[in-house]
């Protein structure tokens, strides 16, 4: 025996497969998930998930916390489209509260949650292409989602967690600056979409790297309860906005594209077809918008002075208005009691609000339906077998956000 | 045709009789509770009965009612038929002192996550599931947030330690 004899720990002949930590911080996962994988190979033979790394118990907060104060928690679960969670949980509300919005109120909230689903996609999309090589497609639709962000801005005057809206409509009327750069996006985000979409749809490398990666049956992906785009591209045509419209989508016309396989080419052409539609819904909203005349094409809420917070001017100079702005942010103003379950068309799926209210100032329970935390369970099962670049694909096809799975 | 809750309601209520109670509609959607025995028989049910077909499991969460005496936590299953679009809501009750409720992990794939995140959160039992551990917070963790007995942090409190956060 030598001194350069190593002497090996004892099993470590037997075992045949490494063991890959991929996680919690890695800059392929694109947020903060934990895989242990074990590998044969560069082949996946099996993965374990573990979340929770950015829990921030949102629903034990929201039960000490009045509506309004809610909505920013609500923000932070897809950060990639708040609007669409700030939306669904006003909707919520005014299910609870019988709340009527008038039409012109519903369009504008579309075209904001039309808005926000593209930014979501393109995200997805483009980093798909990304990570397997092509990065100049993300640096094409990136600059529209800074435009889209500016409107969101001119809106409720934030970017990325927006708390937009309130109870019953808007904080204030969309600005004319807001139209204009919303034209300026139906514009020229086309021409952007369409240079991603002829980089890579037809593009051969592309193509062989995500045919037949990470795929999933309708049948499986339904027993996983999928909900969303990836579980439109395994091949079933479920949709909240045309099962359950909300907010008036019953009043536009739009298809919803499907797959067949559910695998990651699947998953790029739904959501970038859903882009197409998104624009296709927004152009009809604009123009619906466009058609209000005279005093209603000034409505952006709905007559609720319980729960729709008086403007800035009057709270500052008249005290009936300041009453009402400290009871509603205080949450003095009880709840009538109530089980409502409301979901609304995320951007990853069904994204529903369980609301439980005793008739206090703030829920008694609170659960939200997070699509991601859902599918992402489908995850070790879709990568099995398959190339541990493939698997990696595979994640950022699914669009996996850590915000919205550990709430 | 489309399936109405008064069908629903009238197919459970011919099956089990009087295991299944409360019946309500709430916002549209039918709602009620079983025995916690039976939740698995009558999630069976309305999934495999052709003419109901409840095969997604939308959403499966736990609820803590305190002042419920042997039926303080339920567990809340949020069932769609997708063809015919109807939504149904059903709860089983069980006590603090036993949580033991059959897994529906058998039958959805989708509860496996959701059972153990509500066995995070509340500590319910899902006899039957494979890998019953907790899932948001950390292992070590001794009790269950989510029930009402565990208050949010004073927001007053001084004695806290806040230097590593810049606020010492």
């Amino acid at each position: 025996m030598n001194e350069h004899h190593i002497t090996l720990p004892e099993g470590s002949i037997e075992k045949h497969t490494t063991t890959l930590n991929l996680g919690p911080t890695h800059p392929a996962t694109h947020g903060v998930f934990q895989n242990i994988m074990e590998l044969d190979g560069e082949r996946v033979v099996s993965s374990e998930q573990t979340v929770g790394y950015i829990h921030r118990a949102f629903e034990k907060i929201a039960e000490r916390r009045p509506l309004y104060q809610i909505t920013p928690l609500t923000d932070r679960l897809n950060y990639c489209s708040s609007p669409i969670n700030n939306m669904g949980w006003h909707l919520t509300c005014e299910k609870l509260l019988g709340v009527k919005t008038p039409k012109r109120v519903d369009y504008l909230r579309v075209i904001i949650m039309e808005l926000s689903r593209i930014a979501d996609h393109l995200i997805c999309n483009s980093i798909v292409g990304v990570d397997s090589g092509a990065f100049t497609g993300f640096l094409y639709v990136m600059q529209y989602r800074e435009l889209i962000y500016e409107i969101f801005e001119e809106v409720c005057g934030s970017r990325l967690t927006t708390n937009i809206g309130r109870i019953g409509g808007f904080e204030r009327n969309f600005s004319n600056t807001a139209f204009t750069k919303l034209e300026k996006f139906l514009k020229e985000y086309p021409v952007a979409l369409g240079e991603l979409e002829s980089l890579l749809k037809r593009n051969r490398i592309f193509m062989d790297r995500t045919i037949g990666g990470g795929p999933i049956s309708a049948e499986r992906a339904l027993n996983y309860g999928f909900t969303g785009p990836n579980l439109r591209a395994a091949g079933v045509d479920y949709d909240v906005r045309v099962h359950s419209p909300y907010s008036s989508y019953e009043d536009f016309e739009f298809t919803i594209p499907v797959g067949t396989t559910g695998d990651n080419y699947d998953r790029f052409l739904v959501r970038q077809e859903e882009m197409w539609q998104s624009m296709h819904i927004i152009k009809q909203a604009y123009q619906k918008i466009q058609e209000f005349k005279g005093e209603e094409a000034e409505v952006y809420h709905a007559n609720v002075p319980e729960y729709y917070l008086p403007k800035k001017e009057d709270v500052y100079t008249k005290m009936e208005a300041l009453i009402w702005h400290f009871k509603i942010i205080m949450g003095e103003v009880d709840m009538p009691k109530g089980e409502v379950y409301h979901s609304v068309e995320g951007g990853n799926g069904e994204l529903g609000f369980y609301l439980i209210s005793d008739g206090g100032r703030s829920p008694f329970r609170l659960h939200f339906r997070r699509p991601c935390f859902i599918y992402y369970q489908a995850y070790p099962e879709m990568v099995k077998g398959s190339m541990l670049s493939d698997a990696i694909l595979t994640m950022s096809s699914l669009n996996l956000i850590a915000g919205e799975m550990d709430a | 045709m489309a399936i109405t809750n008064e069908y629903i309601q009238q197919n459970l209520t011919e099956k089990f009789g009087d295991a299944v109670y409360n019946f309500e509609e709430n916002y549209g959607m039918l709602s009620f509770e079983t025995l916690k025995e039976n939740n698995l028989k009558v999630m069976q049910f309305l999934h495999d009965e052709p003419t109901l077909g409840f095969k997604f499991l939308t959403d499966l969460c736990g609820v803590n009612y305190p002042d419920n005496k042997d039926r303080e936590l339920a567990v809340v299953y949020h069932l769609h038929n997708l063809q015919e679009n109807v939504r149904i809501r059903f709860k089983v009750f069980t006590s603090v002192a036993h949580p033991d409720v059959f897994t529906a992990s058998k039958l959805y794939a989708a509860a496996d996550w959701m059972e153990r995140e509500t066995y995070d959160f509340f500590g319910v039992n899902f006899v039957g599931h494979s890998n019953l551990k907790r899932i948001l917070n950390v292992d070590e963790m001794d009790y269950f947030p989510l029930r009402k007995e565990y208050p949010l942090e004073d927001q007053t409190r001084i004695d806290k330690d806040d230097e590593m956060f810049g606020r010492g």
